[in-house]
Order: structure tokens, then sequence, then C-alpha cells
């Protein structure tokens, strides 16, 4: 704690164009805060506005990129700019949801970083009138071999099951992936669904000239200072020095925040709420505020303080943890205080809105800080920094299989990105709630049933971060299609998708260039397959110091959370093999290697292009899929993603009873092509009838291939030679209990 | 039958444990509020799973000396039933309306896996529609599931029949020293246990997460209905 070191408390710092620069403004925007204000600003005002316009607040380099996603559909009831988007899943009820990152603290304090990751995450969706009803998580880790991995994985597993356990929303999805690109900088994306009545949905913008302002939850401590600037800049070797910035999260009293607020938000007692994420009081009174074009005066001795002596600067700028900001309508406070009384949270009024445009904040009889809040809005800096292309991937030349498609199997099932997640799984509540259909790994999207209706939703994250290296264009379509597929493959009507960007230094060119080509593949996407954005997160500066003193930038990872939703829920079907049935593949393959997992565990290489992606060809191969779920006709169905069909055909065999007796691979192609190729938009499907289905993905347009039959106890290659399920699970289980040493 | 659910500040299966009894009796069972000192008329009274007061102290440790325990534990001594699951176990342990308590668990993580348990004895309320060595599935959900006790009370458990489940294999064979039969280190692969009287149980998997095929099976039902052929007024 700053009071605690023994150095100079930043408060007694002058405000020049130095310090400035200390929290984060460059030269030409400080100027514009000079003039904005037409005085020197106080410190608190220095505070405000740094925060405001870090990368963090007010996504100034990727602004202009994001406003080319597309965000409407008939269905999308509220698309970015609200805390989460907003769907219509029927029956008058809503979706809303979103994914945000917390990269930056959890490689300082994996278990903290990652708690208050979920934390975050699930405040953005119940503040606008949803009970949670699921948590999704996509990571990316260094590699197993870096001795600081282990530490971080447990870090972050244990930080996400602590808190999503303790607050009783189940954790029902998410990926991992591990590459020595995220070895000082991993990502931690956390996404939460919550559903909602559509007549019951609340907003943010602030009205009503008068009403009082209203602090509840937690109490202000010195926790989190500064945490929107760590975020926005560059790691270096201080960051573990920068502990202290990591915010503490109680999950107890975010159940207890939930419970109150849904409480509150039966009551017609609310004009607009925001919960206090990044940058705490300042960014939600001024968005608040902002949004509702009227001023705000804020109390700072009447905000609820866990530490003797805070400043006006440091209560401003904290991030602790589980707080909301209401505006509340002036006849209700006495209910409102008597529902979180009961719930034994703080409540206390510490403002009200103003007819003069500006954030007022006021500190033992001073006035700590007067600005206008239509230039802190207006005149936020935004910037179109320049792009480099990335090097066109050159083709992969001719290859080798050096080792046999059974051995390739058995090491690609084995490896970090593909091998069983259990381990993980098995830390966090995926049933509380009694609503989740399919668990984690029962299905290509997790399936949760809407409490007391006939639908469920479908819920996946997706990315292949080093399809995204290769070719960022693509990458970024293959995300968005995959996340769309994995739904479509459970039987549910994909709607919608939040984004979580992570990417390097925005002042590389390089990295624009990668963020922009990512831009341009998701949207293509997204309008090719009707699955619009409608709320997203952008993580930049993902960078760590190589020893040589350079700046290494993660791999690009676009990160989609995609959500569908099923009008029956009891037609959702799973990826487990069935016990009888014939083996089925939609879609073409033209054996595509390059950056496959195969030529990187067989070969150790990372090279060639990714596979392509024929959006139109992704549309009709899912759109016939799930007409044939949704006609009772699929047993089950697997995507074809990392690691090709064999793959896809052990994880079905893995998962459920039967095992598979397989014909022989397509003519005119090499084995470990047809076998572990990662081409787009396929399916494995088991059907209990395949001519009357092949003959109708005919008539669809849409190629099919028998693979081969449901039966025996593993997979039994063309060759006749067999590989046992115990076998494959005792593999696939490996990777792990032996990195975790448990 | 007519049940009642606590629900401390924490708790967070209060919804799927009214899901459960709805599904079973047909009726709607009442929610109490920890801040309550009486409890209407109730033939069943549940404490569900959850986190009551943040498992801070001590799992249970806080709630069991909440408003209402006073008037849960005159219930008690008045033969009423009751049903204590996960940290409802944890409160009862606390309460010293059951013996013994929950450590955490062996491998020092939280565990949520579908795990096996078998049927000690099939005449009690809680047991009722198995028959004794019936096995059945429920998930459990716990950081703190590891049931301990002095070597006179466990002898005394087992003496008198207050063993209700036990982790055990599928086919029911109990290992208690095996981590994949008995997940969290239970001594003698205990899962739940039941008061002298037998109408007390606590018990750490959750059979109410569990009455519904769609969910992935309906293991957990026949304790419930054996509740409401017991308990029907």
């Amino acid at each position: 704690m700053s009071s605690a070191t023994g150095q100079k408390p930043v408060d007694e710092a002058p405000v020049t164009q130095d310090l400035a620069r200390e929290f984060g403004l460059t030269a030409e925007e400080y100027g514009n805060v000079l003039s904005i204000m037409g005085r020197t600003p106080s410190l608190t005002e220095l505070g405000i506005f740094s925060v405001m316009w870090s990368e963090h607040c007010s996504y100034k380099s990727s602004r202009v990129w994001l406003r080319t996603l597309p965000t409407t559909a008939p269905w999308v009831i509220h698309g970015p700019g609200e805390n989460a988007g907003v769907v219509d899943i029927g029956q008058g009820l809503a979706a809303i949801f979103k994914m945000e990152s917390h990269n930056h603290p959890s490689f300082i304090e994996p278990y903290q970083g990652a708690a208050t990751g979920v934390g975050g995450i699930l405040r953005d969706v119940f503040t606008m009138g949803a009970r949670p009803v699921a948590n999704l998580n996509a990571l990316r880790f260094g590699s197993p071999e870096n001795p600081q991995t282990r530490r971080i994985v447990d870090g972050v597993v244990r930080g996400i099951g602590g808190y999503g356990n303790c607050v009783g929303v189940p954790t029902v999805g998410g990926e991992i992936n591990f590459h020595p690109a995220y070895d000082g900088n991993p990502l931690v994306n956390a996404m939460t669904v919550g559903i909602a009545r559509q007549d019951r949905i609340f907003l943010s913008a602030a009205a009503g000239i008068g009403n009082p302002v209203v602090y509840v939850g937690s109490k202000t401590g010195r926790d989190g200072i500064h945490g929107a600037t760590m975020s926005s800049s560059e790691f270096d070797e201080d960051a573990l020095a920068k502990r202290p910035t990591v915010q503490v999260g109680d999950p107890f009293v975010e159940k207890l925040l939930i419970e109150a607020c849904l409480e509150l938000m039966a009551t017609d007692a609310i004009v607009a709420i925001q919960d206090m994420g990044a940058a705490g009081l300042t960014s939600s009174s001024v968005e608040m505020a902002g949004k509702g074009g009227v001023g705000i005066d804020l109390d700072l001795d009447a905000v609820p303080q866990r530490e003797r002596g805070m400043t006006a600067y440091e209560m401003m700028l904290s991030e602790s943890q589980e707080r909301m900001l209401i505006v509340i309508h002036p006849d209700r406070t006495e209910l409102a205080r008597a529902i979180f009384e009961k719930w034994e949270l703080d409540f206390a009024i510490i403002g009200h809105l103003t007819d003069t445009g500006h954030i007022v904040v006021r500190h033992q009889g001073r006035v700590e800080a007067d600005i206008p809040l239509d230039p802190l809005a207006d005149q936020a800096p935004l910037y179109r920094r320049p792009t480099a292309p990335s090097p066109e991937p050159a083709p992969l030349g001719p290859i080798t299989d050096p080792v046999g498609i059974e051995q390739a199997l058995i090491r690609l099932i084995g490896c970090p990105d593909l091998a069983s997640r259990a381990w993980v799984w098995n830390q966090y509540d995926s049933t509380v709630g009694g609503q989740t259909v399919k668990r984690p790994g029962a299905a290509d999207a997790a399936i949760v049933k809407v409490e007391g209706t006939s639908l469920g939703l479908a819920l996946t994250t997706d990315c292949t971060p080093r399809y995204c290296r290769a070719d960022a264009r693509q990458g970024g379509a293959q995300a968005v299609a995959e996340a769309w597929r994995n739904i479509v493959a459970t039987g549910a009507r994909p709607l919608a998708v939040t984004d979580n960007l992570n990417f390097g230094s925005p002042e590389k060119p390089e990295v624009m260039g990668q963020f922009v080509a990512a831009i341009e593949g998701m949207g293509e996407a997204c309008r090719a397959l009707d699955f619009p954005v409608v709320s997203g997160n952008v993580s930049l500066y993902n960078e760590t110091r190589a020893p040589d003193g350079s700046s290494v930038s993660i791999l690009p990872t676009p990160a989609i959370g995609g959500l569908g939703v099923l009008d029956d829920v009891n037609r959702a079907i799973g990826l487990a093999m069935p016990d009888e049935g014939t083996l089925v593949l939609v879609g073409a393959t033209r054996g595509e290697l390059g950056q496959s997992l195969w030529l990187r565990e067989i070969h150790g290489r990372e090279d060639g292009a990714p596979p392509a992606i024929d959006l139109a060809a992704e549309r009709r191969n899912g759109d016939f899929v799930r007409q044939q779920i949704e006609g009772g006709h699929i047993l089950a169905c697997h995507d074809v993603s990392d690691g090709g069909i064999l793959v896809a055909l052990a994880e079905m065999a893995m998962a459920g009873e039967a095992g598979c007796i397989l014909s022989a691979p397509q003519s005119g192609m090499r084995p470990e092509a047809f076998w572990f190729g990662e081409d787009q938009s396929r399916y494995v499907v088991a059907v209990r009838d395949a001519e009357a289905f092949t003959l109708a993905a005919t008539a669809a347009g849409v190629e099919t291939r028998v693979l081969g039959q449901v039966g025996g106890d593993g997979l039994t290659l063309p060759s006749g030679a067999t590989i046992s399920k115990a076998r494959l699970k005792a593999v696939n289980s490996a990777f792990f209990p032996a990195l975790m040493d448990d | 039958m007519k049940a009642g659910i606590v629900v401390f500040p924490g708790t967070n299966r209060e919804r799927d444990m009214a899901i459960a009894l709805r599904v079973v009796t047909g009726r709607e069972p009442v929610m109490i509020w920890h801040g309550e000192t009486d409890l209407p008329d109730l033939d069943l009274v549940v404490l569900p799973g959850g986190f009551s007061y943040g498992d801070y102290l001590r799992c249970g440790a806080m709630a069991a000396h909440a408003p209402i325990m006073p008037a849960i534990r005159r219930f008690a001594e008045a033969g009423g039933h009751i049903l204590g699951v996960c940290n409802g176990f944890q409160i009862l342990t606390e309460a010293g309306l059951l013996p013994g308590a929950l450590l955490r668990n062996g491998a020092l993580r939280f565990l949520s896996q579908d795990c096996h348990l078998r049927v000690e004895r099939n005449d009690t309320p809680f047991t009722r529609r198995w028959n004794a060595g019936d096995v059945f599935r429920a998930p459990m959900a716990h950081g703190d599931g590891n049931y301990i006790a002095d070597d006179a009370t466990i002898r005394e458990l087992e003496d008198s029949g207050r063993i209700a489940f036990r982790y055990s294999r599928p086919d029911g064979r109990v290992d208690e020293g095996d981590r994949q039969t008995n997940p969290n280190g239970s001594v003698k692969a205990i899962a739940g246990v039941l008061s002298a009287n037998l109408r007390i149980c606590g018990m750490m998997p959750h059979p109410e997460d569990l009455v519904d095929p769609l969910m992935g099976g309906e293991d957990g039902k026949p304790l419930f209905e054996g509740l409401v052929e017991a308990l029907v007024r």
C-alpha cells in the first residue's frame, strides 16, 4: 500500500508534463487536457483523464476498426456500447453476455488476477438485470517447459474455480492452449452468460437531474490503483513489483451483491446502474453521466472506505472489487437501503445528478476535480496507428510422414493442446444451478437449460492463434467460423458473439497490421454467418521483454465467445460415440497440413498457410447439419478442428462407450493429409441411416464421405490395427497431472 | 410433504434443491431466511450447498451460529427430519447435530466430478427407496469434503449403523485408499452419516443435481421419493 512504503505520497506531486507522462499520457494528450481545462489540472483531475484516456478505457487504438464489425441482426437487442451484449432468445427472454480479459494481472498474481477477472465479467452481466447462468474461459499459457507455466496454470485455475464456485455460477466450458509466445504474458479471458426478461433490462445512462447516486457493495481501499493504465502498457522486468496494483476479489460479497441487485431490480427503484470495473468510481460515474448527457456531483466523504486517510485521487482511481454505482428514484432510496442492509452490504448516497455537464468531485470541503464531461469523452484520443502487412505465409512444400498414422495419433492426443482438460474442469463446479445439460467435454458447445422453459443455450469459446499468426485475416474468420460450427454441432441456432481481442503493442505496425486483418476476417465471417458481434473487449500491449531486451508480442489471439439457442433443449446432441451407426464426414477434404498440429507435433514446424476457409461452404454445411439434427437424424456430432478427422474420431470414442472401424481414406491423397489435415467447415457425424443422410446432403449441395462404422473397443484403422480406448485414454489424460505433479 | 430450505448468505444450491423437491413432491418448498428465529410447520428442513459466509473462518462455522439455528435445533430435538447436503452437512457437523468434521480434500483441490455412492442401509427415510448395497451416481462439488472423526466416534457410527453412504466403485467395492474411488480421502470412505434417531442425514455429494434425465440421469431421485413416502401426512 502506498502509505506504507515510506515513499512520498503521490498526492503531493505537482502536476507537470513529466507526471502526465508517468500516468501514461503523451505530450499531445496532455496538451489537450490543458486546453480542455484552461488551467493546470489537479492531481485527481489528471488521474481521471489518464485512466479515461488509457487504451483500456478509451480503446484509442482499436475504436476506428471495431466500428467496422457487424453488430446488428433482428434478434440483437443491445449491441456494443452497453455493459454486455443482449440478444432475444425467445419466450420474452434475453441472453446477456460478454467476454473480458484479465491478462496482465494474471501474470503478476495468477490467483487474484483470474478470480477478479471472473468477478468483473459477472458484474458486467448482472448489472444489466440478468441472473448469471454460465461462465466460460479462454486461457493461453506459456510453454509447458517454462518453469513459470506451472505456477501460472495452478493459480489461474484455482482463481477461476475459487471465485466461480463460490458465487454459484457453473463454469461450463472454454479452451486452453500452450505456446512459448505466452511465456511472459498468459491470456485469461473470462466470459459470463446471464438470462433476463426482455422487459427488465437495465442500462447505464443516467437520467433525472437531482436524482441520488448510490454506492453499494464492498468498501473502497487502495487496491488496484492504476490497474487500467498498467494493462495499457508493455510489461517489463518490474512487472512483478507491480503486485500491489492487482485487486483482491471476494466472491462471497459478489454473491451477496448479485442477490441484492436482482432483488432491487425486481422493483422500480433503478434509473441506471453500472458496475465499478476498470478505473472504478471514475469510469462508472463519468460513463453513466456522459451517456445520459447530465452532470454528476460526488461527495467522497460519503464513500464507504476500508482504509483511513484515503485521498480523492486514491478513491477515484481505486479498483476495489464488488462495487456498483446506481442512479435511483429519490422516493425509493429507503426501499433500496433496506435490501442492501438485509444482504449486509454497504449502501451510501455519494452524490446526485446535475445539469452542469461537469463531473465535480468534493472531498473534505474541497473541490478536488471539476471536469466538463463532453470533451472528456469527445476529445478522447483516437488513433489510426500505422499498420504493416504480415508476410504471406509460404505454402507448405512436400512433406513426409516419418512416424505413421497410429504413432502420430498417439502423439497428437497426448500433446498439451489436445490432452484431456479433465484435471482443469474437475476444479470448476459445472453443475451448480441444476441446469447443465452438457458438461465440459460432452459436446462441442456447453449446453445450459434456461430454467423453467424448454430453451437451451449453446456456449463456446474459440480461437486458433497459430492460424492467426500465419494469416490474421484467415485466422480471424476461422475463429468466428469455429465458434459457429461448435454451436451448430449441438443442434443449436447460432445467434451472436462476444470477442476478446488479445494482441501485442499497437505501436508496432506489424501488430496493428495483424489487428486490422483479424478484424477484417472476423467481420467477413460474422456477415456470412449472420453472427454479429454484440459485445467485446480489447487487450493490447501483450508483450514480454526477451533477455536481449527486445519486446516479444503474443500470438494474435482474437478469442470468440459464441452463443446459440435451442428452442427445445431436449434435442441437443453431444459428441460421444453412440452404440451403433455409421460415421460420416460432412464437408470437403483437401488435406491441408499447413499450420496443423500434426506438422507441429510430428515435425516440430509451425509454417505453411493455415487452412483456407470458404464461408459459403461453411454456411451450407452447417445449415445442413443443424437441420439434420433438428430432424432427429444425427446421433452424435463433432466438428473437425485441431488434429483433423482422426483426432475427432478418437475424441468421440473416448467420450462414448463404443469405438469405430474405419474405411480406407480418400484416394489421391496422402493418408496423413486425409487423417490429420485441418480443412475447415467439416463435421464427423454418427447416423443410423447413412444412405438417407448422404442423399439429403447431395440434395443440399453438401459433400459427404462415409468414414466407417461404429463398433469395437477402440479405433480400428484401415490397416486393421486397433488402438484400444484404454490406451487412448491413458495417453490423453497424462499431460495435466504430469505437468502439475498431481 | 412440506419442505423448507434454509438460505444463508452465500448459500448457492438452494435453487437446485428447490427444483428436486418440486419434481418429486409437486409442491413448492418454503425458503427460510437465516435471520428468522422460527420455522414454519414443516416435515423436512433442508440445509443446501454453497459457501455460507464465504467459507470464511471454517466451512459452516459461522452459519452454525445463525439466528435460525436454535429453531433448527428445537426442530431436531422434537424429532424433525433434516437433510444437509455439502455445505449443509458441514453446518450440521459444526452445529453438533451430526458427529465428525469435513476437512480440506486430500488432494488439496476443489473436486467437481461424478462419484458413486453405496447405500449402507435402507431402513431410513433417506434411503428406503434403495436396497442396502445399491450404488448410485451423484455429482460432487466441494473443496472440503474429507470426512473425519476420532476413532471412537467412527467405531460408534459403524457399530450403530449410522453411516448412510460410502464412496465406492460402480460395482459397490469400497477402497478407502484409492483416490479414484474415494476422491476426497474421507476416513472409511464415508460420504454421508445419520443421527442416532436416523432422522438427520448429512452428505457431501449432490443428489439434487441428478433428478432429470436431461441433466444426465435420475440417480438422485430415490432419496427424495423416499422422504416423500416416509414423511407424507
